[in-house]
């Protein structure tokens, strides 16, 4: 297998053809926005958190196949987990695009497809970039802050941090 | 004698390439000359298009910059020993030969800065600061690159000014029908980029130069992408400004042009201060130095403008026409190929006499950053983004674009690899 066959898995391009979270929700209270100023990605999310659990997230990604991909994944995988589960799994998917780990829980689905991504370290980003910007939501929904969030990509990967 | 020797004779001799009819360029003695194109990209030989982003370096460049370390290096114009003699010798023949480069003007009025980016602020900040006031108009286009779009808008907002643009057309030329109302009796200044950095469109200078000229507006052109590409002539241009950068013309980065008129840069107030740019210097009062040290504050990057004087030599040996010549033909070969492709658009002009050879483009269902790393795969370089011109990216409609450039090493077969992998890309991407 190529590493471009490798990046491109079959999952991968399903997701990217057929992206999950596109139906709008009727309700949220959550809502943020991510921008990859490095390719003009931009990704905005709704999200309704009830009980302490994400209940529905609906995602517009304006990007390339790995970003609407990972965006696509991280809404079949989340929905339905508790706050705390949300926030793990995040931390997670960081790890395994850092390279810091290999090998994910086979119950978090298709994850574990996105470890192709860390043979191209440029596009590493585009992976990350709906998890920051809904660990960004998130945050400052607990914070009780604003419902909003707004990431900005930068050089680093660091920016839930 | 084979065509090779002929051809390094010619090399040689500019006279000789001069005095006969356009000779198309030997593009397979001239990759020779750049060693990293015998690089290998993951696996793949290297196919450069990305020289809009930066131009590969001939070995002659490169041995000049260690030649220099190895054997003249002194800081300049100060030193009394023959180092120092001959590092500012060195360095001062750049600023000659520069001047001659863009068509014959004074050494004086060429300054060396890092680079097109640091030649424009400098304007917008030395002189902009003194000659912009509130309630006066700074014209731009929507073509602009970040660096003629930014320092601008910064100067409108220090002084309380506005900021005004140039619209496009939808072919990617500059829309210049509304021109009176936009360059007015309030314009101070009118920058304007000489080729687009994402469209590759050449701007005519003409009607912007007549109608400012009229209104005692100044001209600043962005010569980025044009100096590696076309000859030069600011007078020819009759403009105020003109800025470039060595790395997009063979030569080594930080290394950057701004050239103004002597009258203009003599009242402008210096941007840096520091050594070597005054004349007298006590806790009284400091007079300036004459042009150019005047607005070269501290030890320049020398071993880099002394390389950039081979650069400069490599171009003119092969012949700015020659090269506007090969170019515009590989271009036309490039957007007939890539407009046969399903699903790939091109932006901009596709008339070749009104651009360069900087072409973007778009594919109907793969996003550009999908586009350049399957491009990379196959050892193709390629640029893909927003090209650092955001505004225009929203005037397009355009999230990002895929763009190949084209220089002098670059030849059909190079467009060849980059077509057949655009259409292997739309197969693995099952369209």
């Amino acid at each position: 297998m190529t590493s471009l066959d490798d990046m491109y898995r079959e999952v991968i391009m399903d997701h990217y053809r057929a992206p999950r979270g596109k139906k709008p929700l009727e309700e949220s209270n959550v809502s943020s926005h991510g921008h990859n100023p490095s390719c003009g990605d931009e990704i905005d999310m709704k999200v309704l958190v009830k009980d302490n659990y994400l209940k529905g997230i609906h995602i517009d990604c304006k990007g390339c196949a790995i970003s609407t991909a990972s965006a696509s994944i991280m809404a079949e995988t989340l929905e339905g987990k508790s706050f705390d589960e949300v926030l793990k799994i995040a931390a997670t998917v960081k790890a395994l695009l850092k390279g810091e780990i290999d090998e994910v829980d086979e119950d978090l689905g298709d994850i574990d497809s996105l470890a192709g991504v860390r043979q191209f370290p440029v596009r590493i980003k585009c992976a990350l970039l709906a998890w920051v910007t809904l660990v960004e939501g998130l945050k400052n929904y607990a914070e009780g802050k604003d419902e909003s969030g707004e990431v900005t990509l930068s050089g680093s990967l660091d920016h839930d941090d | 004698m084979n065509q090779k020797e002929t051809q390094a004779e010619k090399l040689t001799n500019p006279e000789a390439v001069k005095t006969r009819p356009i000779k198309p360029l030997d593009t397979d003695r001239i990759k020779q000359d750049f060693p990293i194109l015998n690089e290998k990209i993951n696996g793949k030989r290297l196919v450069y298009l990305d020289s809009a982003a930066t131009s590969q370096k001939p070995k002659v460049v490169i041995e000049a910059l260690t030649n220099y370390y190895n054997r003249t290096n002194s800081n300049i114009h100060r030193g009394l020993h023959t180092l120092a003699e001959h590092a500012t010798q060195a360095y001062e023949q750049t600023r000659a030969h520069v001047a001659s480069f863009i068509g014959g003007v004074h050494s004086s009025e060429v300054i060396f800065t890092s680079g097109t980016t640091h030649s424009i602020n400098t304007v917008a900040t030395a002189w902009g600061n003194e000659n912009i006031s509130e309630g006066d108009e700074i014209v731009i286009t929507e073509m602009e690159h970040h660096a003629n779009m930014v320092p601008w808008f910064m100067l409108a907002k220090r002084q309380n000014a506005t900021l005004k643009r140039i619209p496009i057309t939808v072919c990617g030329h500059l829309d210049l029908s509304d021109l009176d109302k936009i360059i007015t009796e309030k314009t101070k200044i009118v920058a304007v980029t000489h080729m687009s950095n994402v469209l590759g469109t050449i701007n005519p200078f003409d009607k912007i130069v007549a109608r400012a000229k009229k209104v005692g507006a100044l001209v600043l052109v962005d010569g980025a992408q044009s100096a590696p590409h076309l000859k030069i002539d600011v007078k020819a241009l009759d403009v105020d400004f003109y800025t470039f950068s060595s790395h997009k013309m063979l030569g080594p980065t930080g290394v950057g042009v701004l050239w103004g008129r002597k009258e203009i840069l003599n009242k402008m107030t210096p941007l840096l201060y520091g050594g070597e740019m005054i004349r007298e210097v006590s806790f009284e009062r400091i007079t300036w130095a004459e042009l150019p040290s005047k607005m070269e504050a501290g030890t320049p990057n020398i071993a880099d403008v002394v390389a950039f004087d081979a650069a400069l030599d490599y171009l003119e040996r092969l012949g700015m026409d020659r090269i506007r010549q090969h170019e515009m033909e590989l271009t036309a070969y490039a957007i007939d190929k890539l407009s046969k492709i399903d699903g790939i658009e091109i932006q901009g002009p596709l008339e070749t006499d009104q651009r360069g050879g900087a072409i973007s483009f778009t594919d109907s269902d793969i996003h550009p950053h999908d586009i350049s790393t399957f491009l990379d795969a196959n050892g193709i370089a390629i640029r893909a983004g927003h090209h650092c011109a955001q505004p225009l990216m929203r005037v397009l409609g355009k999230m990002a674009t895929a763009r190949a450039s084209l220089y002098i090493y670059n030849d059909q077969a190079d467009v060849d690899i980059l077509c057949d992998s655009l259409v292997e890309m739309r197969r693995f991407f099952g369209l």
